[in-house]
């Protein structure tokens, strides 16, 4: 069972709670989830068939280059970020 | 416009003619029309000393200089430091100390490091960044620079004992 | 200084001369500048004298008509880009806002925004065509800082911006033109509670100036559109390929229809990853059929180029009676320039990010004002940051008599920490960087005399991965022929070229480098986010083993014998048999045993461990006049693994001294027009070497798990603690607590007169 940390700015939609666990085995399918609970959520997070733009996700504190599509097993945690460059 | 002139010096050594608008500066001069790139601009207002280049021994930086006033003149470039294929001593010190990173600067700094140790051959660690102060650098905090004119001034004081 | 036993390397660890080196103090290197093509012509470009205004009228014919003139371009020359976001290697852009920003469309929003251009067979008349455009303006009142530019009242620069993330009553608008161009919200714990059980609160609030990259080498780029439309650029740039897409994206042509040749890069630091100039070389290449160079002078790299934001920040801190952080609450406001995209995000994360912290709250806006559009600039977002946490955590210490060293080592976050932004650290080497500096010789020296001070600061940056491409040619000689997609602003072909041959068991000396053109080489992201070593080395490393694989195979033809009897082992291959051929004795008969070897190697690892440096500094200060000298400095840093030792020292100083700037001198200054008026390099004060000691680099080594040789990224971390290290500095020496940036001598001279008061 994953778990997906929901951004601070979102938890206007989740009534306060900050993560939620899911049976998710991508990326995206973690967003379904996180969208059945909390209906409308993943419009903040998805554009299309990817993450928004200017968002990343992290799993287990590494960010992953595959989006939507990065795998994700039990114990890992899902984070969604701001994207990061670099100078 | 006014017309073109023709401009008699000699750099690195040679006897050399230029075709010159009074308001080319020397620097464009080198770089356009002798096709010397070596020599470069960082801000076209003698600010920053990447142009620099040797008048008559003395460090000049040639965005300020008119191309006409080589009239005359000796000028040494840094495609004139080298001995053939032999780096001098500055050169080898700022290769082997990592005194550059993306060396834009490297040549300006090594025209005035030449001037230095041409009228202070055993600069201290002040008089080093005093006549300095007028080359920007913006990679390497100057650090490795320094150290590298006090080896090159060291080499060059060990090549004068032999 | 090495936290575990470092395995035993030939190369790495090594100082060998940069294979570029020859070629750089000589002056045969080619900058972008430095390229002359047959028939080329010389450019120049219209600037606005406004921060702020609409364009009313905008005609070019006297300009075309002056002999000379070959082409004139402006906004109306390009195609429409409509409303489309595009993925540029390092984050996605607005192609409508990087189109306006290349060539003003309407609107001027900033002082030195580029309008026209001019090609002609020389500068001077092309400089004379730019001369005769007739232009006019309807001048608009000027937004100049971040906290006006929120307020409602304000003027909008762009009436497209809506704020990303809004939340009902805050500042910015969903639907409604705004200045505020996104909000960023972390939050963990319980600061209410936190803050309840603290013992000690500070709260300061903070601003700093907007300041530039500084490389020495203005932006240039010569273009050649080609009668087959095909478009080559010769460009220094920090990314050929992000420069490429850019470039293709704005002409609307195919990616592949344009070639970007990488030309040796004056510096960068994160500002030479936008394009300016290449589309407008390219149209004018393409009006004239003739190849066209566009070189900025420094005003207009001043003017219209870079810089990092300038800020506002507030920080409110909570310890309990030990000095443990139980509380921290930030709120940060960076100005974006002229369109969105300052490093707001980066900034949010970085604030809190040196330690742990059970009750913690970030909010921050990126906005919108007439200022150049900001741009990467060596952690980006992270400097702002650590002034303000590092100086209140130090305010901290003194109340609770801490050693700042010990209050930094109570809280360090370490592996497994879970950061504000939510996810947990990996191996981080924070506290090993505050021990280093702790335990060194100049901390623990006195420092006697009047007016002087010393100061600590710890600094964060994620360094990034992204992706990198290799492919290497083994020569029948036994050398290797190694080329990248990686623009070399600091000796990374020879870090590169290090890894490959460690990988390989050969010197470095027989690898030979190349930074090759887009058409060459396989996508590389931009030499940015500390990322080349790290990541390109990655590439190296996968190629030589690429390498090593075939050699495996080719000796056991050359043996008659199968590749699982063959090994390869420390720079050679052994038969099980004990037959031995050394990797140049292989070379040498590779045409007999199939031809020739190519190895080739990508990466593409999003993120590195992340990095940490600590800085000390003792500074005297003059009170009769302000000025702040620096009397001696030292920076330890988390490098990972260092590769050249000479050249990750050189990042450290480097970065440290344009930190230095930063904290002392560095200021865009606006008039109250909105007008840049030190737009020289006499003026926009740059650190000399007469300015600054000796930087002494301490190397930490705390192996990145995620690099096979333990690399971390070490360009950008060193600019971050300097501000903050000088300012405590500055506290400890005279007792003024600075809480601007710069901290430049009429600022501290008004500060030391309030204290007299």
């Amino acid at each position: 069972m994953a778990t997906v940390f929901i951004p601070a700015e979102l938890r206007v939609l989740t009534h306060g709670v900050s993560q939620l666990t899911v049976t998710a085995s991508t990326v995206a399918d973690a967003v379904t989830e996180l969208n059945g609970q909390f209906p409308g959520i993943e419009t903040h997070l998805i554009q299309g068939s990817k993450l928004r733009a200017g968002l990343m996700v992290s799993i287990n504190g590494t960010f992953s280059s595959q989006g939507l599509r990065a795998p994700v097993t039990a114990s890992d945690e899902i984070h969604f970020l701001p994207a990061i460059g670099g100078g | 416009m006014a017309k073109k002139r023709i401009v008699s010096t000699t750099i690195n050594g040679d006897a050399v003619e230029f075709l010159c608008e009074p308001r080319q500066t020397l620097l464009e001069i080198l770089r356009d029309v002798l096709e010397m790139t070596g020599t470069k601009e960082g801000c076209g207002n003698g600010n920053c000393g990447s142009c620099t280049v040797l008048m008559n021994g003395k460090p000049v930086t040639s965005c300020l200089v008119l191309g006409v006033e080589a009239e005359g003149v000796e000028l040494r470039t840094i495609e004139g430091v080298a001995r053939g294929s032999e780096l001098d001593e500055v050169q080898q010190a700022f290769l082997e100390g990592a005194a550059l990173q993306c060396g834009i600067c490297t040549p300006g700094f090594i025209m005035q490091t030449e001037a230095l140790l041409a009228c202070n051959p055993t600069p201290t660690e002040e008089e080093i960044r005093f006549h300095l102060a007028g080359n920007l650098c913006r990679c390497t905090g100057y650090d490795k620079i320094v150290r590298a004119v006090q080896c090159a001034a060291e080499r060059r004081a060990g090549a004068c004992h032999k | 200084m090495s936290t575990v036993e470092k395995p035993s390397y030939k190369v790495i660890g090594t100082r060998p001369i940069r294979h570029d080196g020859v070629d750089k103090v000589t002056g045969r290197a080619k900058y972008g500048a430095d390229i002359r093509l047959t028939g080329m012509l010389w450019a120049a470009m219209l600037r606005s004298p406004h921060a702020h205004a609409k364009i009313t009228r905008l005609d070019t014919s006297k300009a075309k008509a002056l002999p000379g003139v070959r082409a004139v371009v402006t906004s109306k020359d390009f195609p429409d880009q409509g409303d489309r976001l595009v993925e540029l290697g390092e984050g996605s852009v607005n192609m409508k806002h990087l189109a306006a920003n290349v060539l003003a469309h309407d609107k001027v929003l900033y002082h030195g925004h580029a309008i026209a251009a001019v090609a002609a067979d020389s500068i001077h008349i092309a400089q004379q065509a730019v001369e005769l455009i007739e232009i006019e303006y309807e001048v608009l009142p000027p937004v100049q800082d971040a906290l006006s530019a929120m307020k409602p009242e304000s003027p909008v620069l762009n009436t497209d911006v809506r704020t990303k993330g809004y939340v009902a009553g805050g500042p910015g608008s969903a639907d409604q033109p705004t200045n505020v161009a996104s909000r960023i919200y972390f939050e963990q714990g319980d600061i209410k509670k936190g803050f309840a059980d603290a013992a000690v609160v500070v709260e300061r609030e903070f601003h700093t100036a907007t300041v530039h990259q500084g490389y020495i080498e203005p932006h240039n780029a010569t273009v050649l559109w080609n009668a087959d439309g095909k478009v080559t650029v010769w460009m220094s740039t920090q990314g050929t390929f992000t420069a490429r897409q850019q470039t293709a994206e704005l002409l609307r042509i195919p990616v592949s229809d344009v070639k970007v040749v990488p030309m040796e890069i004056g510096g960068g630091f994160g500002g030479k990853i936008s394009v300016y100039l290449p589309p407008v070389a390219a149209m004018l290449s393409k009006l004239s059929g003739r190849p066209v160079q566009l070189v900025m002078d420094r005003a207009a790299v001043l003017l219209a180029t870079g810089p990092t934001p300038g800020s506002y920040i507030r920080v409110k801190v909570g310890t309990d009676k030990s000095g443990r952080i139980i509380a921290a609450d930030a709120y940060l406001a960076y100005e974006a320039g002229a369109y969105p995209g300052s490093p707001i995000g980066p900034g949010c994360m970085c604030i809190f990010s040196c330690y742990d912290i059970p009750n913690a709250r970030v909010e921050g806006y990126d906005v919108c004002v007439n200022k150049p559009r900001t741009n990467a600039y060596r952690a980006p977002g992270s400097t702002n940051a650590a002034f303000a946490m590092e100086t209140v955590l130090d305010e901290i210490a003194k109340q609770l008599k801490l050693d700042p060293a010990e209050i930094r080592l109570l809280n360090a976050a370490k592996e497994g920490t879970r950061r504000v932004d939510g996810p947990k650290y990996s191996r981080i080497g924070m506290a090993e960087t505050v021990e280093a500096i702790r335990d060194s010789a100049h901390y623990q020296s006195p420092l006697p005399g009047p007016n002087r001070g010393r100061g600590i600061a710890t600094g964060f940056w994620f360094n990034v991965g992204l992706k990198s491409s290799v492919t290497a040619t083994l020569n029948l000689d036994g050398k290797v022929s190694l080329l990248e997609g990686s623009t070399d602003i600091g000796g990374t072909r020879t870090s590169i070229a290090m890894q490959f041959a460690e990988t390989l068991g050969i010197p470095c000396e027989d690898v030979h480098p190349s930074v090759v053109d887009t058409d060459s080489i396989g996508y590389t992201d931009v030499t940015g986010g500390s990322r080349t070593t790290f990541s390109t080395g990655i590439a190296a490393v996968n190629a030589a083993n690429d390498i090593k694989q075939q050699l495996i195979e080719r000796a056991a033809i050359h043996w008659q014998t199968t590749p699982d009897k063959v090994q390869y082992i420390d720079g050679g291959v052994t038969c099980s048999d004990g037959q031995r051929l050394t990797f140049k004795e292989l070379a040498a008969e590779l045409h007999e045993l199939g031809g020739p070897v190519i190895g080739q190697g990508t990466s593409g690892k999003e993120a590195q461990g992340g990095a940490f440096g600590t800085h000390c500094v003792d500074v005297e200060v003059d009170p009769e006049t302000g000025k702040v000298q620096i009397l001696r400095y030292t920076a330890a840093q988390d490098c990972g693994t260092a590769i050249h030792p000479s050249y990750v020292e050189g990042q450290i100083q480097g970065g440290a001294v344009q930190g230095i700037g930063w904290a002392l001198n560095e200021e865009f200054w606006y008039d109250p027009k909105g007008l840049l008026r030190n737009a020289t390099f006499l003026d926009y004060r740059m650190p000399t070497c007469y300015d600054v000691p000796m930087i002494d680099a301490i190397i930490v080594e705390v192996p990145d798990p995620s690099h096979p040789y333990g690399v971390r990224g070490v360009g950008e971390v060193p600019i971050c603690p300097p501000p903050a290290a000088i300012a405590n500095a500055i506290a400890n020496a005279v007792g003024v607590q600075m809480t601007t940036l710069p901290m430049s001598p009429p600022k501290i001279m008004a500060e030391l007169l309030k204290q007299k008061k």
